[in-house]
């Protein structure tokens, strides 16, 4: 059964990977917004969902334009991840623009109840425009980076079976952790990253410091919401076909995982969302075997959710969390 | 949005104002003429709302043979009249339109409906009144299986389509290891289930009964049981959006064996997502080919001219299901000594018919209304093309 398990091992790795890189990115959408506002700002599944459609859109005009094939893919999905990410960036500033400052000193319930309301509108325009055009609402972009590649795990060990992996994972992985690398340094290592923090911890102090608190927020949300549209056509290119409703089971894999990290800590979604998307993997691929045909893949969220409230029972502040003292 | 539903009800509107008026037309020219006595023929099928292209045309296709069959009942000294009701594919007003239907004494016999939803509870009115049902397009089981004297129905039921595709993959593809995904659903699972069942009897050996969740874009998981199990066969219950996908991904992963699944894979959209990973899929679909018979063509041909457009898979259905039903009032009228039989008389005339021969279908019921003739039909995607190419149909 062990050796089993092991054969997978490789395939697993690869796809788990993948997956866990998509929940990380969003993750770090929902833990940013928690850090500075105390906010679970539930739309973002649904910027990501807007994200994979811009993304998509575009691809399909400069298709039907003749541009795919004359200029070379990657330069394209990087334009095209740029434009995505500026858009999604400004729709998500202007989320918080209208629903969420107007309410920021009401209870903490009514910000919640709008984010659930503009989920649903993000959705129901999104599927509007897309019957619209296609007359469908589930849409198929063209495919990119089908190039499949071989890796000879068995070559390395023999208990190893071999792995094929797309293109598409190197891309959504390399981009995922450039994005990833980038946001840690930008909120580390510049001057307003460091505001950014400085209003995560004490917006009141931050402002007298004077720091834009608003220019702030805005800013957080624009980066958040940018990383989300651009994860959402890493996405798009990865799975290839999308509908108006993706964001939202991928949102609560994603907000599980930045809360498994420790909500509010950057590095610890990214952790998060690489575990979750390890242990779903691993679980739908291997559950059968080990409970011997008890239970089937289908149980792959109960297995992945036990393992988080397991962690949560002896850590509730997530892996990475520091325990907060209540502020006063 | 609102333009187009506003647009939809004003023609709706205009189609029942027209409707009306053409009742209330013929209806005072004919009360001049009392000799001839008029016998009503209700079709209840979405008119409108998303399945009214569905609809219209089993409305169209049952009032060609009515057409057809006009003159043959003017010599027997009737009048014969269809009468279309929209049930909007809602149980509710499907139940609305049956008493309707119920208080009308002439008419004796219903064509419809298109969803099984909307069937069922209809037709408990229709038994109170006696009125017989002759379904073409309802598959549920339970349509049937209550056992009411009124329903009959031409095409399969559900849980043939399971057995029929363990047919097809163990006699025709020869698969002896299958892998079943299914999607957790009612469809779905009821599906998969009664393929495992008829493909172990079969004597083939199941590998894994996986379940995936209905929304999620990533089958991977499942997917890698399938690599390390080696199917010769892979079958999936479900809906296309996620069948597709998993088509896709599983020839990502390398995985060159067929697929097969139910009828719910059958929409144009499956290719659309699976692109050209769909090539050596199967499905087991209720609706046939009518394309292909000489019949079948000659139906097509006349039914453009008549009324100019193309047929839908449905139309020749409307067409065989108002065969039977006129079928089953012929024979009723003339038990009845040529008079204006009963409901009750027509119900069972109905019921009684046997080994009638239609354009695409030939039915003899069964005691609860089941078409003993009726078949699954077997398609292939050879490339990525919608539809696909009908390979067999499997009968009971």
């Amino acid at each position: 059964m062990f050796n089993e398990v092991l054969h997978t091992i490789p395939q697993v790795l690869i796809d788990g990977l993948t997956l866990g890189a998509v929940y990380a990115v969003i993750a770090i959408g929902y833990t940013m917004v928690y850090g500075i506002l105390e906010l679970i700002n539930f739309a973002h599944g649904e910027i990501f969902m807007s994200g994979a459609f811009i993304g998509t859109a575009i691809l399909l005009v400069l298709t039907g334009i003749g541009w795919v094939s004359s200029l070379p893919a990657i330069v394209m999905l990087i334009a095209v991840l740029l434009i995505t990410a500026v858009l999604t960036g400004f729709l998500g500033m202007g989320i918080e623009r209208v629903a969420y400052r107007p309410l920021r000193n009401a209870p903490r319930l009514i910000p919640l109840i709008t984010a659930i309301g503009i989920s649903f509108l993000l959705q129901d325009i999104v599927r509007f425009i897309a019957e619209l055009k296609k007359g469908n609402y589930i849409v198929t972009g063209p495919s990119l980076f089908t190039h499949q590649l071989s890796i000879k795990a068995s070559s390395v060990s023999s208990i190893f079976n071999d792995a094929t992996i797309k293109t598409s994972f190197v891309i959504v992985l390399v981009t995922a952790v450039i994005m990833m690398i980038g946001l840690d340094l930008f909120v580390n290592r510049t001057k307003w990253g460091m505001a950014m923090r400085a209003v995560a911890q004490d917006r009141e102090t931050a402002s007298l410091m004077t720091i834009n608190v608003n220019k702030v927020i805005s800013i957080t949300f624009f980066i958040g919401s940018a990383l989300g549209g651009a994860t959402g056509v890493l996405f798009a290119v990865q799975y290839g076909t999308i509908d108006p409703y993706i964001g939202f089971i991928l949102g609560l894999k994603a907000f599980t995982a930045a809360v498994l990290g420790g909500i509010g800590n950057i590095r610890g979604a990214m952790f998060g969302g690489l575990l979750l998307g390890l242990l779903e993997m691993f679980a739908s691929a291997n559950l059968t075997l080990l409970s011997h045909g008890i239970f089937g893949a289908e149980y792959k969220d109960v297995f992945a959710f036990i393992i988080l409230i397991l962690v949560l029972l002896f850590k509730p502040e997530g892996l990475f969390g520091k325990p907060v003292t209540e502020k006063v | 949005m609102r333009l187009k539903k506003s647009l939809a009800l004003l023609l709706t509107g205009g189609l029942a104002a027209s409707i009306f008026l053409a009742g209330c037309g013929s209806k005072s020219g004919d009360d001049g003429k009392s000799s001839a006595k008029v016998i009503k023929i209700a079709t209840q099928t979405p008119l409108s709302g998303g399945s009214a292209t569905i609809g219209e045309a089993i409305k169209l296709g049952a009032q060609m043979k009515l057409d057809e069959e006009k003159k043959k009942f003017k010599e027997l000294g009737f009048d014969l009249r269809l009468v279309p009701y929209d049930d909007q594919g809602d149980p509710k007003k499907g139940v609305a339109n049956a008493q309707i239907i119920g208080a009308d004494k002439s008419i004796l016999a219903v064509v419809g409906h298109f969803n099984s939803g909307v069937a069922i509870p209809s037709s408990e009115v229709y038994e109170k009144y006696a009125i017989p049902m002759v379904s073409p397009a309802n598959s549920a089981v339970e349509v049937t299986s209550r056992g009411l004297k009124t329903v009959n129905r031409i095409v399969a039921r559900d849980d043939f389509q399971g057995p029929a595709g363990a047919e097809f993959a163990v006699n025709t593809l020869k698969a002896k290891k299958i892998f079943i995904i299914q999607d957790k659903t009612a469809y779905g699972t009821g599906l998969a289930e009664a393929f495992k069942k008829s493909a172990e009897e079969k004597g083939a050996e199941i590998l894994g009964f996986e379940g995936i969740t209905v929304g999620e874009k990533d089958f991977n998981g499942v997917l890698n049981q399938v690599v390390s199990k080696k199917p010769d066969l892979v079958y999936f219950g479900g809906i296309y959006a996620e069948g597709g996908l998993i088509i896709k991904q599983a020839r990502e992963k390398g995985i060159k064996v067929p697929f097969l699944g139910g009828d719910g894979l059958d929409a144009s959209t499956l290719v659309e997502i699976a692109g050209d990973a769909i090539k050596d899929t199967y499905i087991t679909s209720l609706a046939g080919d009518s394309t292909k018979s000489e019949e079948g063509k000659k139906f097509k041909e006349s039914y453009k001219a008549k009324f100019n457009k193309d047929t839908e898979s449905y139309s020749v259905y409307g067409y065989d299901t108002m065969g039977v039903v006129l079928k089953g009032i012929e024979d009723a009228i003339k038990a009845n000594d040529n008079k204006m039989p009963a409901r009750a008389q027509v119900r069972d005339a109905v019921r009684g018919v046997k080994d009638y021969q239609g354009v695409l279908t030939k039915v003899s019921f069964d005691d609860i209304g089941d078409n003993n003739f009726a078949k699954v039909f077997i398609y292939s995607f050879k490339e990525a093309k919608y539809p696909a190419e009908l390979v067999g149909e499997v009968s009971k």
